[in-house]
């Protein structure tokens, strides 16, 4: 029989079998699961620890948020993405010096730092400007594109003279009347909201168009024609613009505002009344007396 | 009986769940090596109509995704002989396979060359319930095959129903669904030694491994050596290997008969150390490769240098004649062959209709071993190579292989047993009691 007991000394040379521990190990490496948790698992595992270890010193976590924004202003701060000059077109002078000093841009600055929409809408908010559209240009260029207010009449309120456009709009203040003469002056309540009537009277006015002072709206819902002289043609609430057209035609057949009158009353069609100075009035009155007296006798 | 009913039906469910996983591990404990092969079962639907490739034997079902072969220790005749030794031989075979195929295995299907085996016919005959014979009909008229003293320490290795007769029709391989009264079948019963069972289990239970199948080696080497053709008519497969030689016959698709002589390659072996002087290793050496039967002229003055290895190499420089060498070879062989021969006689294989012989196993590979068992066991004499398997090593091809390559076909298709049927409700003891828990079990 063979020994029963391995000796150490006697023992095979060399024996191909695993122990059976070796097995069990082995058997135990193969089971599908334990394999990928070992090939996959394991790795990741000690790759997270590692980077975790690394990550929990201050200083190494600083350095890689520095090296981040290093890396990110290099890379906004390249030629390509810089602006250099602002241009802006469709602005008389003083509307772009307003631009400028609403745009505090200070040059050379990266396209990445512009906030495009919100200087367009600071740009748009200015009273002048009817619309406005900025964009970066090719070359380094911020344009500004303005389509300007452009003014169509003078509008005077209790602040002073405005000028204003087509849609009511306060563009900016006026010094002085004679700045602008060529623009029509328009003032009184809610002349503003009624602008395209008013501008109206202005545009029948025709042979008396160099006689007209402004047109005032009174009470929100008519208008005075002033003119020099102090005369005033005072308008219905309706059909403002027949009532005025017959005050010119009056004017052109008996040459009515030639004469001493003072205020023509148009706000009642059906009776025209016109007001005379207080000397026509007199005067009218002794021309008027002489002809009685004369009838008299 | 009932143990052994309640032992197979754990096999069974132990196979289908290695299915269920895919891997199943192939073992194959000789006397000269231990194989190992593993398994993977992908599904039958991995080939489509246009490969060519059916289901064949099952072989197209699986395939080998590891193989192992290692020196058997501790293994004699077949039977375990020092569990020590031969628990680490398996240890080595399997772990082999397993890191070829870089899968774990925990399921093994093993097969048995020694432990005496001994047939059986049985028969046994039943009344049919019902119009048509039934699945239980048939678990009946199995459970009513009268089975006959076997001896005791043995063991049901096999029990295979081979025919069924139907009232005056014989001959019938599946009876389920015919109309008739009487049903008889035919029954055959493969016993081996309960202990040398008991220690391969032990051995394979040490490796960690579950036991999900176990053949006789005989049953394998035939399933995978035989054609489809010689399995049909009647064959016989003698396994030569290498401590014993297994033969079993085959008809009808069905292993009738099985038998092993307690003789193999080992012996030659032996013969030629002792005849020759030399150390085993060297007889071996030089039975593999001058070895053979027939001797010519040409073999009188074929030299073969011994090499005494007595560690006089000046003077110890023998030399023998391959004829002598065959003259030793020989008359074992034909022993071995005369042997079988005496056991295919006592199974009665004159009778059957074709009397095909195949030699397959490690030993039958001895040049010119056709032509000498064809003077002893007939003229339809051939030499046999296992069935091709999907993925087994160019290696493990050869006829030494067919019983691990036929247990790999029996893992996949395995036969009916006697098992497979339930038995009879009449036999359970608590009828009652267990009809009513199957009643609640299938209807909730």
């Amino acid at each position: 029989m063979r020994a029963l007991r391995r000796n150490r000394a006697d023992a095979a040379p060399r024996d191909p079998a695993p122990s059976r521990w070796g097995y069990r190990f082995q058997r135990w490496m193969l089971t599908p699961g334990l394999r990928r948790l070992i090939l996959v698992g394991l790795p990741l595992l000690a790759l997270g620890g590692a980077l975790a270890g690394w990550a929990a010193q201050e200083s190494n976590r600083q350095m890689v948020a520095e090296a981040i924004a290093k890396a990110r202003m290099e890379f906004l701060s390249r030629e390509e993405f810089m602006v250099r000059v602002m241009a802006v077109d469709g602005a008389d002078d003083g509307l772009s010096r307003r631009i400028r000093t609403v745009l505090p841009v200070e040059f050379p600055i990266s396209s990445f730092d512009l906030e495009l929409a919100a200087m367009r809408a600071k740009v748009a908010a200015l009273a002048p400007v009817a619309d406005a559209a900025i964009r970066v240009r090719p070359g380094g260029v911020l344009q500004v594109t303005v389509e300007q207010r452009q003014p169509v009449a003078v509008f005077r309120g209790a602040e002073g003279l405005r000028l204003i456009d087509a849609e009511g709009v306060l563009i900016g203040p006026l010094a002085a009347r004679a700045d602008r003469a060529d623009l029509p002056l328009i003032t009184g309540d809610g002349a503003r909201a009624a602008l395209a009537e008013g501008l109206r009277l202005y545009d029948v006015a025709g042979p008396v168009r160099h006689r007209m002072r402004a047109v005032v709206r009174m009470g929100e819902r008519r208008w005075d024609v002033v003119l020099d002289r102090g005369q005033r043609i005072l308008l219905p609430t309706r059909t403002p613009i027949r009532a005025f057209e017959r005050v010119i035609a009056l004017d052109q057949a008996q040459d009515l505002l030639g004469r001493d009158v003072t205020v023509v009353d148009m706000r009642i069609a059906d009776r025209p009344t016109i007001r005379l100075n207080e000397q026509a009035v007199a005067e009218l009155r002794r021309v008027n007396g002489q002809e009685q007296e004369a009838g008299d006798e | 009986m009932k143990d052994l009913y309640q032992s197979q039906r754990a096999m069974r469910n132990m196979r289908q769940a290695a299915m269920q996983r895919g891997v199943i591990a192939i073992l194959d404990v000789g006397t000269s090596k231990i194989a190992c092969l593993i398994l993977r079962f992908d599904g039958p639907d991995r080939f489509r109509d246009s490969d060519g490739v059916g289901s064949m034997a099952g072989q197209s079902a699986f395939r080998v995704i590891g193989a192992a072969t290692t020196r058997s220790r501790g293994v004699r005749f077949g039977e375990v002989e020092a569990m020590a030794e031969t628990e680490r031989a398996i240890r080595t075979a399997v772990q082999a396979a397993q890191k070829m195929a870089n899968v774990r295995v925990d399921h093994v299907i093993a097969c048995l060359g020694g432990g005496l085996p001994r047939s059986y016919g049985l028969d046994g005959q039943a009344a049919v319930e019902g119009p048509v014979v039934t699945e239980a009909d048939i678990g009946r008229v199995l459970s009513a095959c009268e089975v006959p003293d076997y001896g005791e320490g043995r063991e049901v290795l096999h029990a295979q129903p081979i025919n069924f007769a139907l009232d005056h029709r014989n001959g019938m391989a599946d009876p389920r669904g015919q109309i008739g009264n009487d049903l008889t079948c035919d029954l055959h019963m493969l016993t081996v030694e309960a202990a040398t069972i008991r220690n391969l289990l032990h051995c394979i239970n040490r490796c960690d491994l579950e036991l999900a199948g176990l053949a006789s080696s005989a049953y394998a080497s035939g399933i995978s050596a035989l054609v489809e053709d010689e399995q049909e008519l009647g064959a016989a497969c003698i396994d030569m290997g290498g401590g014993t030689t297994s033969l079993s016959i085959f008809m009808r698709k069905h292993m009738i008969y099985a038998d092993t002589v307690r003789m193999g390659g080992d012996h030659v072996t032996g013969d030629i150390s002792m005849g020759l002087q030399v150390p085993l290793a060297m007889a071996e050496r030089i039975k593999t490769f001058y070895g053979g039967v027939m001797a010519t002229g040409m073999d009188d003055r074929e030299m073969i240098d011994t090499g005494g290895e007595t560690g006089d190499w000046e003077r110890d420089r023998r030399s023998v004649s391959r004829a002598e060498l065959i003259g030793i070879i020989r008359p074992r062989v034909e022993e071995i062959l005369e042997e079988v021969r005496m056991r295919l006689d006592a199974a009665g294989f004159e009778h059957l209709p074709s009397q095909q012989i195949v030699l397959t196993g490690g030993a039958s590979q001895i040049p010119g071993l056709d032509g000498l068992a064809s003077r002893i066991l007939g003229q339809q004499v051939r030499l046999g190579r296992p069935l091709r398997v999907q993925g087994l090593p160019q290696a493990a091809t050869g006829a030494a292989f067919s019983a691990s390559v036929g247990l790999s076909l029996f893992a996949a298709h395995p036969q009916d047993e006697w098992w497979d049927f339930d038995i009879p409700a009449e036999k359970y003891p608590a009828r009652s009691l267990r009809r009513a828990v199957r009643w609640f079990k299938e209807n909730w």
